[in-house]
């Protein structure tokens, strides 16, 4: 449908969407180029997936605009527009059986031979032989490749995908993750991803952006938002950080120079979102490394010491707590790679990363130390 | 019958109020769509029920040959219920008692499908509503067969002594009773149904659990949390309960008559308009008031 | 100790199928009368085993033309509340206006009415608009009293329908009219049908209501009222027993076409709560 105009960049302008008082997006512009695979990464609540249903159609925006190929979509009625969605939870057809779920598209659009496309994109999802069965008969992973086919049959220039994988045991959405990505290649259609998995995010899309009170936090490829969070909030959502309040006291050639809790350390300033007043200083928890004395910190490398308070063994790695001086308690990922020493609770250590790791981010003045990871939310990359 | 509808509500989800259509989109739609079924409802149940309250206060000396004047004659409300209080008195005491007897029925039959049947629970539901598919005046007639002075129950009463040599059961209110009982079981058994299915049995589980006796464990967990469906199932029997006179007719005689009997006959045989209305509306105000009391006292007005 | 035990575990059982013992005890009574040469016209007592109620079932014709007309106001009856109650339904559960508690009361007060209440308040309102009783007014009475449980049926069936699956159709190229064909209507007949026949039943057997408003238009239930005075013809109790086993093969059927089709119409599990965000 509408194929007349070439398949093009997706652009949100200035997109608003308020629910009486309440703002769910605020002011959102991104551009999602063609191709490409994007993800909307935030908590329940954040506003990605009212993003998404502007998109499709499904939620009128209160203003801004939708633009597909520069054509602004967001006033058409979600029958008029190149956009098909997996939904959540699937929502297929249950009178309907798997065939007919899959030709739905094709028939309202008045195609009438929609025998060999139909076989083909279940064969491209690999449920040949699945025509006949009614959608309660099939497994959560079979009705979400059923939901993928019923979408990419249209072949729409936008791919929406609502928590496409929310619903599907731990193994099985890795399996999906893989197969999605596998076929977003393969068909080259722009996927818009929203969920509330950072590790779906990082997994499967070229660019993640990390939502929060209808707003984008940070956009950018995973590894670069990971390694180099813009936010606290970021530095928290996706994986885990040790968020340490200090002071900028000077700048030293290419280097920041902090005070915090009496000691001094510094940041390379390429890895500084602020270089003014009260900072975070931050380094993740696998960058931190633990040794029994200062004499056996490395050159070059930066330390707290501290007596370690907790040692949870959890296969691949032993995660300790530490704490310091100031009784902040500082998160440590060891590998269990067998070189390393063990420490048990009670035993004096300390944890030093290289100056290269460490990032430096604006703090609010008043805003303390932020470490342990605060119960309830998402923690650490390998949860 | 209404005890069919509850259970379907039950199960469904409270309706929220629904998301607004589109701005400007079908503005005018719902309106459409309710018109002719309010409507229907607005002319025929609450029109009426104006009337009736007008013809409560007609000229008393008037006929239906001559015509009714509204004479805003008040006095109708007490020279009725001067006349017909016993016949008042007898619908509230033998609903009142059939509902009593409803419930140490009707409770069990309810927890034993809901809990205890397994995989027979929905045969055994099909029972509980399958007599309602035969002629509610066919099946009141049944009992005059099963009640007959020479039938094997009175029989078997009288062999037991239970009954005198003379004894009856037809013609008693033991009779009209048991009719009332039997005819407006099912409504009460259904909506009590509804509740106690989705009692979560690790409930009564951990109740045991935590030392209660299963009685205790009744009084404190499973009857709380049927309280729904009980205060539903009660107000679905005691309403047409009160309000039936087929019973009274049928199994009884004169002596059993209820306020129903009065006014079938105020407004079919001596076509006195005014005391019938009259008394129409102290029925519906009675049972208002019971009904009101009740769920105050019961705790709660959400079943309304 | 065994004994005691299986009796507490078992006892609510026993009460409940001595209850439904109760409950079948005049469906047994009624059957077994059907087949019944009554000793004299006021009888009710069991007399002789015939076959002639079963063969001659339109002995007495008044009684036969009763039912027919019992059958054909329930049909008009039934198709007219279930338009106009579906049609609310759906204003209900799918619309906002304003005015929605007034309307609630009003549907609701006709379940919780006495009959009584509502037949002698429609016979005062015929009177005194000098409108003739008969087949149409006990029409519009049933009609009144069976659209609130149409209401209450098709919006339980309706608001327990998963809207994204209209919101599918919508984003698969549905017009609004192609969405409600293809796929609200197949998913809510269900509902509606369950409530054309529950409206039905009540129409059919409706007699308190219908005994104020009927003029001289003999229902079937009139007329057994009528005869329970003169004497019960025995083919009462054949249509009786007719009834109750055409509904039940209904209901069998229902249940058994159910089955497959509520493997089919339960919404596709969702093993975690949706998180809209």
């Amino acid at each position: 449908m509408a194929r007349e105009t070439p398949a093009g960049d997706l652009r949100l302008a200035n997109l608003t969407k308020k629910f009486g008082a309440f703002t769910a997006v605020d002011d959102l512009s991104l551009t999602i180029p063609q191709g490409s695979f994007f993800a909307l990464l935030g908590a329940s609540g954040c506003g990605k997936t009212t993003t998404l249903r502007m998109i499709a159609g499904l939620e009128e925006p209160t203003s801004g605009q939708v633009l597909l190929a520069d054509r602004d979509i967001a006033r058409l009625r979600p029958y008029k527009r190149p956009v098909n969605t997996v939904f959540q939870s699937y929502a297929l057809f249950p009178h309907l059986d798997i065939f007919e779920n899959v030709a739905f598209g094709l028939r309202r659009r008045g195609i009438r031979s929609v025998d060999q496309q139909v076989r083909q994109m279940l064969s491209l999802v690999q449920l040949d032989g699945y025509e006949r069965r009614r959608p309660a008969q099939l497994s959560g992973g079979q009705q979400q490749r059923v939901a993928l086919a019923r979408a990419l049959i249209n072949h729409p220039q936008v791919l929406l995908l609502d928590e496409p994988l929310g619903a599907l045991d731990l193994k099985l959405r890795r399996q999906m993750q893989i197969e999605l990505k596998r076929i977003q290649t393969e068909v080259g259609i722009t996927f818009v991803h929203v969920t509330h998995d950072q590790e779906e995010a990082m997994t499967m899309a070229d660019t993640v952006a990390v939502m929060n009170a209808g707003r984008i936090e940070q956009l950018g490829a995973p590894a670069e938002i990971y390694e180099f969070p813009a936010t606290a909030f970021v530095a928290n959502f996706l994986g885990q950080s040790n968020l340490i309040a200090g002071e900028v006291a000077g700048g030293n050639g290419g280097e920041i120079l902090v005070t915090a809790h009496g000691g001094r350390f510094s940041v390379p300033a390429a890895r500084a979102r602020s270089n003014q007043g009260p900072v975070h200083l931050g380094v993740r928890p696998e960058k931190l490394h633990l040794a029994g004395t200062a004499a056996q910190v490395p050159a070059g490398c930066q330390y707290l010491d501290g007596t370690v308070s907790d040692a949870s063994y959890v296969g691949v790695s032993t995660q300790y707590l530490l704490r310091t001086g100031w009784g902040t308690e500082v998160s440590v990922f060891a590998a269990n790679s067998g070189a390393q020493q063990r420490f048990v609770p009670g035993d004096r250590a300390v944890a030093y990363w290289d100056p290269r790791h460490s990032f430096l981010l604006g703090r609010r003045t008043g805003e303390d130390d932020r470490t342990s990871p605060v119960l309830d939310e998402p923690v650490g990359a390998s949860s | 019958m209404s005890a069919l509808a509850h259970v379907s509500t039950a199960s469904g989800q409270p309706a929220s109020p629904p998301p607004a259509a589109g701005p400007g989109r079908h503005r005018f739609l719902p309106y459409l769509l309710l018109l002719p079924g309010a409507a229907w409802l607005f002319l025929f149940f609450a029109v009426p029920l104006v009337q009736l309250a007008a013809a409560s206060l007609y000229d008393p000396n008037g006929s239906l040959s001559t015509g009714y004047a509204l004479t805003w004659a008040f006095g109708n409300y007490p020279t009725a219920l001067q006349a017909y209080w016993p016949q008042f008195g007898r619908s509230f005491l033998y609903a009142g008692i059939a509902l009593v007897l409803g419930l140490l029925m009707g409770y069990p039959l309810a927890y034993a499908i809901a809990q205890k049947a397994g995989r027979w629970k929905n045969l055994l539901l099909v029972c509980v509503v399958a007599p309602m598919f035969t002629s509610f005046l066919v099946r009141t007639l049944a009992w005059k067969t099963i009640l007959s002075d020479n039938g094997w129950l009175v029989g078997l009463l009288r062999d037991v002594h239970l009954l005198g040599p003379d004894g009856r059961l037809l013609a008693t209110p033991v009779a009209v009773v048991l009719g009332l009982t039997y005819n407006f079981l099912p409504f009460l058994v259904l909506p009590l149904y509804a509740s106690l299915e989705r009692l979560d049995y690790r409930l009564l589980e951990a109740s045991s659990d935590l030392y209660a006796s299963p009685l205790k464990t009744f009084r404190r967990v499973t009857l709380p949390l049927s309280m729904p469906g009980l205060i539903a199932g009660t107000l679905l029997f005691f309403i047409p309960a009160t309000g039936d006179y087929i019973n009274a007719e049928l199994l009884g005689t004169p002596n059993q008559y209820m306020i129903g009997n009065v006014i079938d006959s105020a407004f079919l045989v001596r076509l006195d308009y005014p005391q019938g209305a009259a008394l129409s509306f102290l029925l519906m105000s009675a049972i208002l008031a019971v009904v009101f009391v009740y769920l105050r006292r019961a705790g709660t007005e959400e079943v309304l | 100790m065994k004994i005691s035990r299986w009796f507490a575990q078992h006892w609510v059982m026993g009460v409940a199928l001595l209850v439904l013992g109760y409950l079948f005890l005049p469906i047994a009574v009624v059957a077994g009368l059907s087949f019944n040469r009554p000793s004299s016209r006021l009888s009710y007592d069991f007399n002789e085993f015939t076959l002639d109620n079963w063969r001659n079932p339109c002995a007495t014709s008044d009684m036969c033309d009763a039912v027919l007309r019992s059958v054909q106001i329930g049909f008009i009856a039934t198709v007219a509340a279930t338009a106009l109650g579906t049609l609310m339904a759906f204003a209900l559960v799918r619309h906002r206006f304003r005015g929605r508690s007034g309307l609630n009361v009003l549907i609701f007060l006709p379940m919780a009415t006495p009959e009584l209440v509502m037949g002698t308040s429609l016979l005062a309102l015929f009177v005194a608009g000098g409108v003739p009783l008969g087949f149409w007014t006990i029409v519009i009475a049933h009609v009144m009293f069976c659209v609130s449980f149409v209401v209450v049926t098709v919006k339980a069936r309706l608001a327990g329908m998963d809207r994204r699956l209209e919101e599918a159709a919508m984003d698969l190229y549905a017009s609004e009219w192609q969405t409600f064909r293809r796929i609200t209507l197949p998913l809510v007949l269900p509902g509606i049908v369950a409530a054309a026949l529950l409206a039905f039943s009540l129409s059919f057997d409706d007699f308190i209501i219908t005994n104020f408003n009927s003029g001289t238009t003999v229902t079937f239930p009139m007329y057994v009222w009528g005869a329970a005075q003169r004497g019960i013809p025995p083919q009462v109790n054949v249509i009786g027993t007719a009834m109750f086993l055409i509904a039940l093969l209904l209901v069998l059927a229902s249940s058994l076409r159910g089955r497959r089709a509520r493997r089919a119409a339960v919404a596709v599990p969702v093993a975690r709560p949706s998180s809209r965000s």
